[in-house]
């Protein structure tokens, strides 16, 4: 689930300028960071009702996270709109990178561990000791990406935002002919996937406690690869390629090995691109000449 | 001015968002887990840069008789000064042995691996345009077949270097083979997968490659069959010569090799560049399709080009295998791809003295200085200077990606740019 | 020569081109005309292999009888040993190499055959650099008759667009091709540089290369075709001499009579 959130930020982007946002995992990151400040800040200021500090925290990283992901844009992608083919690709990873360190510089590179908000859950089944439980916090986790989803897609399909957006991503220079202003529209895309990837930052510290400067890159890459499972440029298809990628590496680890879930992921990438390079929901392109 | 400072506070205040949270307040991990720290002064510090910034830049660019600014123009060198610094660089390289320095020499082979590794990484991204960015495995590949191959078979270094490299290349034609077809930015991921493949399988394969523990005693080169040791036997240089050993012969030995193997990857990549194979290369990376239409197998043309890349990768990872005698998987992450990157991308994509340029000054230049704030530090018992020596290094890497950026934004043709025929008329 | 048969391309449900056939006369300078998305430049990549068609037959024969099915050959060997050069609508140079660079590159095959597959070339010159003489020979020969011999050395993407337009039709040429194919030529060059663009292109059909040329300029259609192939919404209409063409009611109708600008000749 959290990779598709992560997902529907590089698909987005992809779809509109063709461009893998390298940065994008890394934002992920700092939207993970800036929630665990924000939760330490608001528990500081005396705020310990848990639904009202996690509300504030999710506007919070959203917000911020979103003005990350619209500097990056600004700075980094904008100027090179036009230029040659590598520069813009070479300018994200320089980007991720500057991202990366920044947080281990500012924030040290020690591992933050956090203790559980939302302890306890829901007994589904207790036979012999043996307890299948389903907590609190992935049910939370399920609905907050359905609602984020929901209106993620109510914004994308029923407003004029949305019908921007799209039409930039059909044809970005007709779009600017037809007096779209593309280069607002295309930060604003920026700013949704950064918003949504401080979403799944927040829902990541939650649910496994722990964050430090590096999990940018593995979710980043992992949710590359959802999104291209799922067929690039496709934003339902980047949730089930979400869910697809989650999945596998659940069942990897409980059958196979837990060293080698990370070289599923990037296995299961690998052969995606080889076989079926438009995904599953993706459409062909074809080449123009 | 209004506008200036319109737009410089603008900038500040989106500076202040960005990095009053992050710089501002700093985790810390006390005695009750997590604590916030507040850390004011250091994000109004950076808030005022960008501000300051911002503002200077704003009355630079706007500054009276200022007009549009070819900065996406490209450096220009000088004809005469490429002429002579190529030979002027070569020859420092060739004398700085004798200076003597322990020091020198060891930093001398530190930049050297980085230099062959950025002329190998050259033909793929400079060359024929693939972003490879996982770079590094091949690189990892030929460290460990040659620490395997000398620990199970006991085969020297010399015997090895070849084989690593053939291995490396092989490396590149399997993962390249199907993976070349795709879009250039594809192509960047996948590559980036690849390499975080043989890292985990590196770590985890622990029956062959020992794990995270690495592997030890990798032996060291031999000139002509004469071992580097301190014993003395008839065997060894010092013996052979009838000289005293020195730790120092064998560090001056590597720095030869590794300068040998550098100078071999500049050889041949200048030699292929004028042969058909590099020029299709090069119009690999102009245009793909119009390759195409000229019968040219674009599929194969690519695999070359990732092949003797990964060729190069192999030999430099031999030549670092032998050189530390220890290698582990910590060696082979993805920033080390990204520094060869770095270093390929700021010296200007396809020049040669570029490279050798910036990896002298992002290796080189930040290792001296380092070494020169510690010292001052020292001498002056200064707290700030060796805290900030004892920072660099995580700095080191901020500086990098900001480099990527910023060439790219400014020079996206590199700091030497301006590329010479491979045929005249 | 060419004989293309039911050629049929679809793109989804979009059908580009609708069972298509037409010859092309060995030494004939054939031209396909149409109004706009007729699948003009789809009939194109379909014979130069940058498309697969969805059915139907691409024949070539070379004039010492050896035959190829283009529609089943992949790209770049349809080059290289089909013999079928093309050029592009959008001007398709090496922006970055030099003018003598480009047409070295075109020379690729050959010139990697005399490398022994560039690895012994690293080694040794000997055979390499007779074959790289003669390959720059060659080079000079296509810029004297393009008239860009001082400009060799220069970066191609600097030269004006007209040089441009000749000098990727020159790269063309130095694949020693049967058969070029050219997309839209005369587009966008002045009066005078079209002209020049005529006289090159009948001097290449004298040189015994057959030309399969789309242009939407009816003065350069009309003055150097010698066969004209018209298609409107992927099906043939029309097929012969400029002469009878030109009077071809149905063609009117389609395609003259639609567009002012198009029947400016």
């Amino acid at each position: 689930m959290i990779y598709g959130l992560i997902a529907v930020g590089y698909t987005m982007v992809y779809g509109i300028i063709g461009m893998i946002n390298f940065a994008h995992g890394d934002i992920f990151m700092v939207g993970a960071f800036l929630s665990l400040i924000a939760l330490l800040a608001l528990a500081g200021l005396g705020i310990t009702s848990i639904p009202i500090a996690l509300a504030l925290t999710l506007l919070f990283a959203a917000g911020l996270a979103a003005l990350y992901g619209w500097t990056v844009e600004r700075v980094a992608y904008r100027p090179l709109r036009g230029s040659f083919r590598l520069a813009p690709l070479i300018s994200a990873i320089g980007m991720s990178i500057v991202l990366q360190n920044f947080v281990q510089v500012s924030q040290g590179a020690r591992v933050k561990p956090m203790t559980a908000l939302i302890p306890g859950g829901w007994e589904l089944m207790n036979q012999d000791g043996f307890t299948v439980q389903l907590s609190w916090m992935q049910i939370a986790i399920v609905a907050t990406t359905l609602i984020v989803l929901t209106i993620f897609t109510w914004l994308v399909t029923k407003t004029p935002l949305g019908r921007t957006m799209r039409a930039c991503e059909q044809d970005l220079k007709m779009a600017g002919l037809l007096g779209i202003d593309t280069d607002r529209t295309i930060s604003l895309t920026f700013v949704i996937g950064a918003a949504l990837a401080a979403v799944a930052g927040l829902l990541f510290l939650l649910y496994y406690g722990v964050i430090d400067f590096f999990i940018g890159f593995l979710a980043g890459v992992k949710a590359f690869t959802a999104a291209v499972l799922g067929g690039i440029g496709s934003l339902p298809g980047a949730v089930l390629g979400g869910l697809l990628i989650g999945l596998i590496e659940v069942f990897w680890s409980a059958y196979f090995s837990v060293e080698y879930k990370d070289v599923a992921a990037f296995a299961i990438l690998i052969l995606v691109l080889i076989f079926r390079p438009t995904g599953i929901l993706g459409r062909a392109e074809v080449e123009k000449v | 001015m209004r506008p200036a400072v319109r737009d410089a506070v603008l900038s500040a205040l989106i500076a202040l968002g960005l990095f009053a949270p992050m710089v501002g307040l700093v985790l810390s991990n006390g005695e009750q887990g997590l604590e916030l720290h507040g850390r004011p002064l250091a994000a109004a510090v950076v808030v005022a840069l960008v501000f300051f910034g911002r503002l200077g830049m704003h009355l630079w660019t706007h500054r009276p008789g200022h007009e549009a600014r070819t900065i996406r123009k490209s450096l220009k060198v000088p004809a005469g000064t490429s002429k002579f610094l190529a030979p002027a660089l070569l020859a420092a390289a060739v004398l700085l042995p004798l200076t003597g320095s322990r020091y020198y020499v060891d930093l001398g082979t530190l930049v050297l691996t980085y230099v062959m590794l950025g002329w190998g990484l050259n033909i793929v991204v400079g060359l024929a345009g693939l972003l490879d960015l996982g770079y590094v495995a091949f690189y990892a590949v030929g460290a460990y077949s040659y620490a395997l191959l000398a620990e199970t078979f006991g085969l020297g270094f010399w015997t090895c270097l070849p084989l690593a490299g053939i291995l490396a290349a092989f490396a590149g034609i399997l993962l390249g083979f199907p993976v070349l077809r795709l879009r250039g930015d594809y192509l960047a991921i996948v590559t980036l997968a690849f390499g975080e493949i043989i890292r985990v399988v590196l770590i985890n394969w622990v029956e062959l490659t020992h794990g995270p523990n690495g592997i030890t005693d990798i032996p060291r080169p031999t000139l002509f069959g004469l071992r580097f040791s301190m014993d003395d036997g008839d065997d060894t240089v010092a013996g052979f010569f009838g000289i005293e050993a020195e730790t120092i012969q064998r560090v001056i030995f590597l720095y030869y090799v590794i300068l040998a193997l550098a100078l071999l990857t500049n050889w041949v990549t200048l030699r292929l560049r004028r042969m058909p194979l590099g020029r299709a290369w090069e119009a690999l990376r102009e245009d793909e399709i119009a390759c195409k239409s000229l019968g040219i197998n674009v599929t194969n043309t690519k695999l070359t080009a990732f092949a003797t890349g990964a060729l190069f990768g192999g030999f430099a990872g031999a030549f670092f295998a032998t050189r530390q005698a220890f290698i582990s998987p910590e060696s082979f992450t993805f920033i080390e791809s990204a520094t060869v990157l770095a270093i390929v991308v700021l010296g200007g994509l396809g020049s040669q003295l570029g490279v050798a340029l910036a990896a002298l000054v992002m290796v080189g230049g930040l290792e001296m200085l380092r070494d020169l704030l510690s010292t001052i530090g020292e001498q002056m018992g200064s707290e700030l200077f060796s805290g900030l020596a004892g920072e660099l290094p995580t700095y080191r890497m901020l500086i990098f990606g900001l480099a990527l950026v910023v060439m790219m934004v400014l020079r996206p043709r590199g700091l030497v740019s301006g590329r010479t025929p491979t045929a005249r008329l | 020569m060419l004989t293309v048969t039911d050629l049929t391309m679809r793109f989804g449900g979009l059908t580009a081109v609708d069972r298509l056939s037409f010859e092309a006369r060995p030494g004939d300078i054939t031209a396909v005309i149409g109004p706009n998305g007729a699948g003009k430049t789809t009939v194109f990549n379909c014979v130069t292999g940058f498309y697969r068609p969805s059915s139907g037959g691409i024949a070539l024969r070379h004039a010492d009888g050896a035959s190829f099915e283009l529609a089943r050959m992949p790209g770049h060997r349809i080059a290289a040993r089909a013999k079928v050069a093309r050029t592009f609508q959008n001007i398709r140079l090496f922006a970055g190499m030099t003018v003598l660079e480009n047409l070295l590159v075109a020379q690729h095959n050959t010139l990697m055959a005399a490398t022994g597959f560039g690895v012994v070339a690293i080694l040794g010159p000997g055979r390499y650099r007779a074959a790289e003489r003669a390959g720059i020979e060659k080079a000079r020969h296509w810029l004297d008759r393009i008239g860009l011999t001082d400009r060799a050395n220069d970066p191609a993407g600097a030269l004006p667009y007209g040089a441009q337009r000749r000098l990727e039709i020159a790269r063309a040429m130095c694949i020693d091709p049967v058969l070029l194919c050219l997309d839209e030529p005369a587009a966008g060059l002045n009066p005078r540089e079209s002209e020049e663009l005529n006289q090159l292109l009948l001097g290449i059909r004298d040189g015994g290369c057959s030309l399969l040329l789309i242009e939407h300029d009816m003065g350069v259609v009309m003055r150097i075709s010698d066969h004209i192939v018209v298609l409107d919404h992927g099906k043939k209409i029309a097929d012969g001499t400029p002469g009878e063409v030109r009077t071809d009611p149905a063609v009117i109708a389609a395609y003259l009579g639609e567009g002012d600008e198009e029947d400016a000749a």
